[in-house]
Parts: structure tokens; C-alpha cells; sequence
């Protein structure tokens, strides 16, 4: 259950229900081109940054490594500076520890700061059933959860809402919204404090995740924006930090590679408003009780696959989903997980296990592998890398699970893993296709690659006109619409 | 099995043979800049307030900008040097016996001092040290007025992490409160403070 959200399409089928939907297109366009645009002013100033991100993906590695040593170090380290460390194998695990934290706390609710670890175990969800409500507080959370929908991008979870969608909701559902609400983003923002505020000031348990643990000094960092961050740290009694063992830096030094590497990446600018770090408890500042909770889920099975393992590098800057045609065209509800886009086709069908189900299974092929996740990520993921070897993953597992599906399906999966093996066997396909006729209606767009290939081509709006690469045309074309 | 010894041993299957690379960190610890001017220009890059002064004009200066800031009632940390507060006509709400929450709420802005800034990224950064207090003094009123020395001013990001102790709870700051949420576009005020002032002194 952990992540898959239930009733989810394939990736193919949901990518085409997708593709019709225009205003989605269209604010996933505008947000994305302003992303990339701060992203690449950012970037362009640091004439380190191949340095950087060399050592960001070296420290990662090494981690990974010993990965056992630096968590029992973290653990020595939190237990020390007065935190309490507790494991968990999977999503249930977690759960429980949170939901017993918070009973014996005497809390019936909990402040939270928007964290991807606890979307992917669905702790809210869990929380609601023990009777605990969960507030999130992050304003794209708020904009999800207020209007019933689903995350869709790992840093801006409502980007498929634009001002005038947000205006909508809020006008709708928060009780106490202001008369005459515009769609003016700093009324929007404004309307969100208020709404939140004695939440805030109220709340006895925070639950959160982190974006580093450093081993060496039992040090937790929070990177956020708004302050709700720092709300959700600083003001409650109790603080339960939930965190994938991934997350473990071993040095302080460490920090400051990722702290330059990430605010750079993620929202374009030189550093994210605010950053919160602490090391277990200090007393007459901030929470009187830490609990940290390091959390497996899948995490061990990516580490498990030496070219998979790399996708356990990653820091959810998103930097690889705003760059990425088919995520640009399909936004994020298409891949039916909580890690959409290029990041989520290699993150979850590890988590999950291949062939686990049919959304996992089909995100490796949710991808022309043209590259731009890879020159765009701060750690150095070769994502187009690991796509090959876990499509290959795929097609054995469905081989392997016989007559689990159609036959026909079946083929063309196992013909699609060996085209989509090779880069050159999958530019020389698209090629073909293009030299073969077959490329359809509009100007500079292909709209199916010969079967099999079009099991999952049949679903996107692949732009890819001959001579050009496709990767040389997105460098072209990108940003100036269609 | 414990769920601790259980992960530890599947990580430990896991990784077996994987390379350890070594960490080359070949990225610059410095600025080429002077950081004092640097530090203006980015913090003001962030839509916040930013003043060079002297020492002797620094009082004047936070009376000023409380008074722009419409602040009448004015926390301060338990150790705010007296001479910050000479010439300011705002209530003064002082962090001994410790501030509630509630407490805070009523005050309308916040006066404190910094662990040290940041040039490069226009940061400040406190670390509940001197004239600093607790995380929540600067959290919850809706302005803050830092004071930064000069000399408090380091270049990078790594001459910064050289010099915090990580055993005190840390807040970077850059810019007031803001988000990135609707259209992905920086956009102040959240649910920090809404108003951030930097008195450059020195
Ligand atoms: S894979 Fe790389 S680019 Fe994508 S979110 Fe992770 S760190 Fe960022």
C-alpha cells in the first residue's frame, strides 16, 4: 500500500487523460518555464558548481557505502544531544511510532511540515484513522488538502493550480476566509497566515521529515520558505521528525556542498528563506521532546541494485521534473505516486519492488531518456541510466510473472526493454518512425512510435522532429510554448 | 528481530563490496567581493530592508525603522544591549521571565543581534547566542530588525559552516517569509515575519 495510490491508471493511461486536460498543460507550462529560468540565473553564478554538485554526489556515495556505520553514528549522536531514536521497516512501522508518540503526548491533532517521507508512507491517512487529525501546513499542502486533490511535484505539490484555481478553493473551503478574497498571490498567502495561525500557536505535536541528518553532530536541517517550517519546529511541545535512511550526511562540513546545492536547484534562488537546524533538544528553546524515526520502506532494496542505487542520492530539489517534457506535458497525477517524474520513474518501482504493480512497472517507460534530468541534477543522477536498467528489470519481471498479463502486453513490454536498452536503439526507433511516415498531423510533434514502442508512446505527445535530436529540439524549443 | 538490527543487517547485504569514493571538494571557499557590500546588495535582493550605519547612529536607526514598521509593542532578547534601545519610544517586552507564545503574539515586531551573516546568499544567521534569544522570539511577531556587525560578515557558505557551533539550534534567515507556491514565483509573507530589516553597522 505504501505510496500506490489505489484505483491509479498506468502511467500510459493516465498520461493520456492527462494530455487532454489543457489548463493543466498550461499552468504546468508557466510554472515550470519560471522555475527553469531562476534555476539556470542561479546556477549560471557559481562557477563552482560542477564542483559542487562532484561533491555532492561523492559524499552521497560514500554514505551509501557505510551507510550502517552512519546511521548507529546519527543515532549515538541524537540520543546524546537528548532525542529519542526509534527504526521502522516499512510504512506500518512508522505509523504506529508516530501515533503512539502522539496518544501519549494527549494530542488529538498535529501540526505538519510538508514532508515527502510521510506522503509516501501516508501517514495522514493512518493518523486520520486513529482519530488524530493532521494539519499540513505548508501552502501548497494546504492548496491539496483543502481541495481534496493529490501532490503533483515533489517541491510545489499544488503546481497544476494556478492564482485563480487557489482563489477558488480557499473561497470554498476555508471557513474563514476574508470577504472579497482576489487572486492576488500575496492575498492568497496572507489568507493561508491567518487561516493557520492559532494552529500554530496552539499545537502540541509537530511532525516533520529533514532534508539532511548529519551523523557526526546529531544535527537535523530543515530547508523550507514560508516559516511554517519553523512554526512546526520551534513552538510545539513534542517533535517527531520522520526520515529515510537516505538521509544521513556523516560530517557537518557535509553541509555546507548541499546547502548551496539545494536552494539553487529547487527554487532558484541563492538560499531558501529559511533553514532550521538543531540537534536533539535545547532546553527553554523549542520542543522538550525529539523523536526521530529513520525509515526503511524499500529503501534497503534500492541499495540493494548497484545502477539503482544512485536514485538514493537525491535531495527532492525537483530540479529533474522541472525540466522534463513528458513531465512538463503529463504533470505529476500521471505517475500515480508521490514521487512523480523522472525521480519517481527510477525512485519508485525500487521502493516498490519491480513488477510489483502496474503503475511501478510502467514508470520506467515514462521517459525519451533525452537526458535533461541528468545535466540538471545537483547529485549527479544518471537517471536516463538507471531508466534503461530498471525497464530491463520490468520486462524480466513481467516475464516472470507469465500469464499475469495479456500476452500481447507482455511482448511488447519485453520488445520495448530491449529498444529502450540503448539509447541509440531508441533514437535509431524514433528515427525509423520518422523516416517511415509516420510522423503524424502537426508541425515538429510525433505522435506514436511504431508498435511496440507505441504501447507507451500511443499515451504521450512525443516532440520529436527529425533531423534533431529530440534532446536538440527541447533545447531549442523549450519555454517558447507550441 | 528488531526493526533496527533487521534494517542495519539488510543494509549491510546490501552494500557489501561498494566502492567508497573520496570526497573531492574542489568548490570555492571564498568570495572575490567585499562581502559588506555583497551582503547589502543581496539581502536587498530579497525584498528586505537594508541600512549601513554606524555605531553611533544605530539607535536612531532602530527607532526609525520601528516606527516605519508601525511596531509599538517590541520584544527583545534577556541580553539586548542596552544602548540599542536609547532613543526607541516602543513598549518593551523583555525575554525574562521567558516570553509565552501567546506573549509573543502580542508583540508587533522583534529587536535582536546575529551569530553571523553570509555575503554571497544575503543570509543571517542566528544561533540563540548573544542578543539573540530563543527561535521563537524571532518567529512569531511580524517584524524583524537584526543587527549585523560587519565583522560578523563571512563571504561562503562554507566559511559560515566552518565557523557555527552545531550543538546550538540554528536559524537561517534570507529574506522575509515567503513562498513559491502559486506559479512557482517568489512571493513575501507567510508565516514568518513578514517585514525583515538588516542594520549593516560598522
Ligand atoms: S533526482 Fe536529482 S534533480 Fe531530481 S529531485 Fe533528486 S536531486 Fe533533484
Amino acid at each position: 500500500m505504501t505510496g500506490t495510490w489505489i484505483g491509479m491508471p498506468a502511467f500510459p493511461v493516465a498520461a493520456r487523460k492527462a494530455l487532454a486536460d489543457s489548463q493543466l498543460r498550461v499552468n504546468l507550462r508557466n510554472a515550470t518555464g519560471t522555475i527553469r529560468a531562476r534555476r539556470e540565473a542561479v546556477v549560471a553564478e557559481k562557477p563552482d558548481w560542477e564542483a559542487l554538485r562532484q561533491a555532492g554526489k561523492e559524499i552521497k556515495d560514500r554514505t551509501i557505502a557505510n551507510l550502517d556505520e552512519h546511521l548507529l553514528e546519527l543515532e549515538r549522536n541524537v540520543a546524546m544531544a537528548g532525542g529519542t531514536v526509534h527504526w521502522a521497516r516499512d510504512a506500518a512501522e512508522a505509523n504506529r511510532i508516530v501515533i503512539d508518540l502522539t496518544r501519549r503526548a494527549g494530542a488529538s491533532e498535529v501540526v505538519k511540515v510538508k514532508s515527502m517521507a510521510t506522503q509516501e508512507i501516508e501517514l495522514n491517512e493512518a493518523l486520520a484513522d486513529a482519530g488524530i487529525a493532521a494539519y499540513e501546513t505548508d501552502l501548497a499542502e494546504l492548496i491539496v488538502q483543502l481541495g481534496h486533490d493529490k501532490p503533483s511535484h515533489i517541491l510545489v505539490p499544488a503546481i497544476h493550480r494556478n492564482r485563480a484555481e487557489i482563489r477558488e478553493i480557499f473561497a470554498r473551503e476555508m471557513p474563514d476566509v476574508p470577504a472579497g478574497l482576489t487572486d492576488s498571490p500575496a492575498e492568497l498567502a496572507a489568507a493561508a497566515r491567518a487561516h493557520l495561525r492559532r494552529k500554530f500557536l496552539s499545537a502540541k505535536v509537530a511532525v516533520s521529515g529533514a532534508n539532511f541528518a548529519v551523523a557526526e553532530t546529531g544535527s537535523l536541517v530543515v530547508v523550507e520558505s514560508e516559516g511554517n517550517g519553523r512554526m512546526c519546529l520551534t513552538l510545539p511541545e513534542v517533535l517527531i521528525s520522520v526520515v529515510g535512511i537516505e538521509k544521513v550526511v556523516p560530517a557537518w562540513q557535509d553541509l555546507e556542498v548541499f546547502l548551496q546545492l539545494l536552494p539553487r536547484s529547487s527554487t532558484g534562488e541563492r538560499m531558501n528563506p529559511y533553514t532550521s537546524i538543531w540537534s536533539g533538544v535545547t532546553p527553554g528553546d523549542g520542543p522538550r521532546e525529539f523523536h526521530l524515526v529513520l525509515l526503511d520502506n524499500g529503501r534497503t532494496n534500492a541499495l540493494a541494485d548497484e545502477v539503482g542505487r544512485q536514485a538514493l542520492r537525491c535531495i527532492r530539489c525537483s530540479a529533474c521534473l522541472n525540466v522534463c517534457p513528458v513531465y512538463e506535458r503529463t504533470g505529476g497525477h500521471a505517475y500515480g505516486s508521490v514521487y512523480p517524474g523522472p525521480i519517481g520513474a527510477i525512485l519508485t518501482p525500487q521502493l516498490r519492488g519491480a513488477g510489483a504493480d502496474p503503475v511501478a512497472a510502467s514508470l520506467p517507460f515514462a521517459s525519451s531518456l533525452c537526458g535533461a534530468c541528468f545535466e540538471a541534477c545537483p547529485v549527479l543522477i544518471d537517471i536516463p541510466e538507471a531508466l534503461v536498467h530498471l525497464r530491463a528489470e520490468a520486462v524480466d519481471a513481467q516475464r516472470r510473472k507469465g500469464s499475469g498479463k495479456g500476452v500481447g502486453e507482455r511482448l511488447a513490454m519485453r520488445a520495448a526493454g530491449w529498444v529502450f536498452s540503448s539509447r541509440r536503439r531508441f533514437e535509431a526507433a524514433q528515427r525509423g518512425a520518422a523516416l517511415g511516415g509516420r510522423v503524424l498531423g502537426r508541425r515538429g510533434r510525433i505522435g506514436r512510435l511504431p508498435w511496440p514502442l507505441s504501447k507507451w508512446t500511443d499515451a504521450r505527445d512525443a516532440p520529436a522532429p527529425p533531423p534533431e535530436s529530440f534532446r536538440e529540439w527541447w533545447r531549442r524549443t523549450r519555454g517558447t510554448g507550441e | 528481530m528488531s526493526a533496527r538490527e533487521e534494517i542495519l543487517g539488510w543494509i549491510r547485504s546490501a552494500v557489501a563490496g561498494a566502492p567508497v569514493p573520496e570526497v573531492s571538494r574542489e568548490y570555492a571557499r571564498t568570495v572575490d567581493h567585499d562581502v559588506v557590500d555583497l551582503f547589502a546588495e543581496r539581502v536587498s535582493d530579497y525584498r528586505a530592508t537594508v541600512r549601513r550605519l554606524g555605531w553611533d547612529g544605530l539607535a536612531l536607526a532602530i527607532s526609525e525603522e520601528l516606527e516605519a514598521a508601525g511596531v509599538g509593542v517590541l520584544a527583545v532578547p534577556a541580553d539586548v544591549p542596552p544602548d540599542w534601545l536609547g532613543v526607541t519610544d516602543a513598549v518593551l517586552r523583555r525575554d525574562v521571565p521567558p516570553l509565552s507564545t501567546m506573549d509573543l503574539d502580542g508583540c508587533g515586531g522583534v529587536l535582536t543581534g546575529c551569530a553571523l551573516a553570509i555575503a554571497e546568499t544575503g543570509t543571517i544567521v542566528l544561533d540563540s547566542g548573544v542578543a539573540q534569544g530563543k527561535r521563537a522570539l524571532t518567529l512569531v511577531p511580524d517584524v524583524h530588525v537584526c543587527v549585523v556587525g560587519a565583522d560578523q560578515i563571512v563571504g561562503s557558505v562554507p566559511e559560515a559552516i566552518e565557523r557555527l557551533d552545531p550543538a546550538r539550534p540554528l536559524t537561517w534567515i534570507s529574506g522575509p517569509s515567503a513562498t513559491s507556491d502559486i506559479e512557482m514565483d517568489r512571493v513575501e509573507g507567510v508565516h514568518g515575519p513578514r517585514t525583515l530589516t538588516v542594520l549593516v553597522v560598522g
